[in-house]
């Protein structure tokens, strides 16, 4: 149910719409509960309404956690 | 795609899973419970729990908006779309839920009811607007992930003055079922939550703080992505051993502390607390749920056709409840998998591919089993 995928906004049309693309098909969505949205940015979509803006900032960071080897090793090699 | 991709890397997989099995102390057990559906389908897809030491136990939640939904409810719609002939609209989910006397939402349809799927609010409210000599109701379920959405085509039916279009709201909030889970048997033996993606990103981190200060319960918010998952299992397994419990976010690609703003205003424009609201599995839960502020009376179907709800028993043979309690596993339930199946559910768990048994069913159900020469 609250299955939702990243999709980049392709196109802002007016207010509270936009055309994202999800791996390759064009898709019309709602920008209704979204703020500031632009070409470019990446949001996860769900139920056809843009829920939150993703911020590639903190995946690089999220992406590098994953890759650190826990410190207990560290220690104990 | 990004932003999934990534998130599935198997050599990254492998170094969180090593870390776990370095950093989780094999004198200790670790119940940890993730509360969505989309983490117990992630664990199950994936293959998870293979990759994590026999000392680390991921109980599965109630975080499925289909699984907890009462047959009370469905036969609502039920009545709805067979005895008023609207047009009953719906996300897919819901369509195989058993209800009363051997009935489904699908079934029904075949019976001639007018029952639709839709991808989104946006499609039923089209719907109402094609069909003005109709009356169009929207079946409207999930948690606060998916509130937001029912709340702007709520809105937007108010501005267009629309008088055939009405809700049954069966929203459904998680801090509630959280603290239900804690108040209950089960709630002591837990070490810790695997905290909600998608409803995070809406509510923020905040609402799960008195878990953590209250209940002494670490939270940690994931991603529905497998990396995800693993790494907030390994931060819940650090907070355990450090004897520390906080509410920490894995998930900051989308998850703030204050969550969307825009997003919250809108559903407190539009709905208010019900006093209470019964959940499949974990009873009768007071301030649980979401019903429609006065100001949009007209469009609360269960107003408009003075529906009474009644509270129908689950199937005697299914153990739904106590699954979704995280009391027990799908393979301890006698018909999982014999009578009930994903083709010819019992229970609401077997439905949604969400839901722990369809996971277990799906992708889990040969484990364990011996493999026999021909």
């Amino acid at each position: 149910m609250c299955l939702a995928i990243p999709a980049r906004i392709e196109q802002v049309n007016g207010a509270d719409n936009a055309i994202v693309n999800l791996a390759g098909v064009r898709k019309e969505i709602s920008l209704a509960l979204v703020e500031d949205v632009v070409v470019g940015d990446y949001v996860i979509v769900h139920v056809g309404y843009a829920l939150q803006k993703l911020d590639e900032d903190e995946a690089l960071r999220t992406l590098a956690l994953f890759a650190e080897v826990s410190e207990l090793e560290n220690s104990s090699s | 795609m990004k932003y999934m991709d990534e998130f599935r890397d198997g050599e990254l997989a492998k170094i969180v899973a090593a870390n776990i099995a370095r950093e989780a102390d094999s004198g200790h057990r670790y119940n940890l419970m993730e509360f969505c559906g989309g983490h117990t389908h992630a664990i199950s897809r994936y293959g998870l729990s293979d990759l994590l030491p026999s000392t680390v136990r991921m109980i599965h939640g109630p975080g499925c908006p289909v699984c907890v939904l009462p047959i009370g409810r469905i036969d609502l719609a039920i009545r709805l779309a067979l005895e008023h002939k609207v047009i009953l609209c719906t996300y897919g989910d819901c369509l195989r839920v058993p209800a009363s006397d051997g009935l489904s939402l699908l079934k029904a349809k075949a019976r001639g009811a007018n029952v639709r799927t839709v991808y989104s609010t946006m499609d039923a409210l089209k719907l109402a607007q094609d069909h003005p000599g109709k009356q169009l109701v929207f079946f409207a379920i999930g948690f606060e992930t998916t509130t937001p959405p029912t709340a702007a085509i709520l809105k937007q039916a108010q501005a267009l003055g629309l008088k055939n279009f009405s809700v049954i709201c069966n929203h459904v909030l998680t801090p509630a079922a959280m603290h239900a889970i804690l108040a209950g048997q089960g709630g002591e033996r837990l070490d810790g939550f695997v905290g909600p993606a998608h409803v995070s990103t809406v509510i923020g981190s905040q609402p799960y703080e008195p878990f953590a200060s209250d209940y002494g319960k670490p939270v940690v918010i994931a991603g529905f992505e497998p990396l995800d998952v693993m790494q907030a299992i390994l931060m819940l397994v650090r907070q355990v051993n450090a004897g520390r419990a906080v509410v920490e976010n894995e998930f900051t690609r989308a998850v703030t502390r204050e969550g969307n703003k825009k997003a919250q205003a809108l559903v407190n424009d539009v709905f208010e607390l019900r006093d209470a609201f019964e959940w499949r599995g974990l009873g009768t839960i007071p301030l649980s749920a979401l019903k429609l502020r006065p100001a949009f009376a007209e469009f609360d179907a269960e107003l408009r056709f003075d529906l009474q709800y009644h509270s129908v028993p689950d199937h005697k043979a299914c153990e739904c409840g106590a699954i979704l309690r995280g009391e027990k596993r799908p393979q301890e339930c006698r018909i999982f998998g014999t009578v009930c199946t994903p083709e010819n559910p019992v229970g609401s768990c077997m439905v949604s591919s969400e839901g722990a048994c369809a996971a277990y069913y799906t992708y889990g159900r040969f484990k364990g089993m011996a493999v026999v020469a021909a």
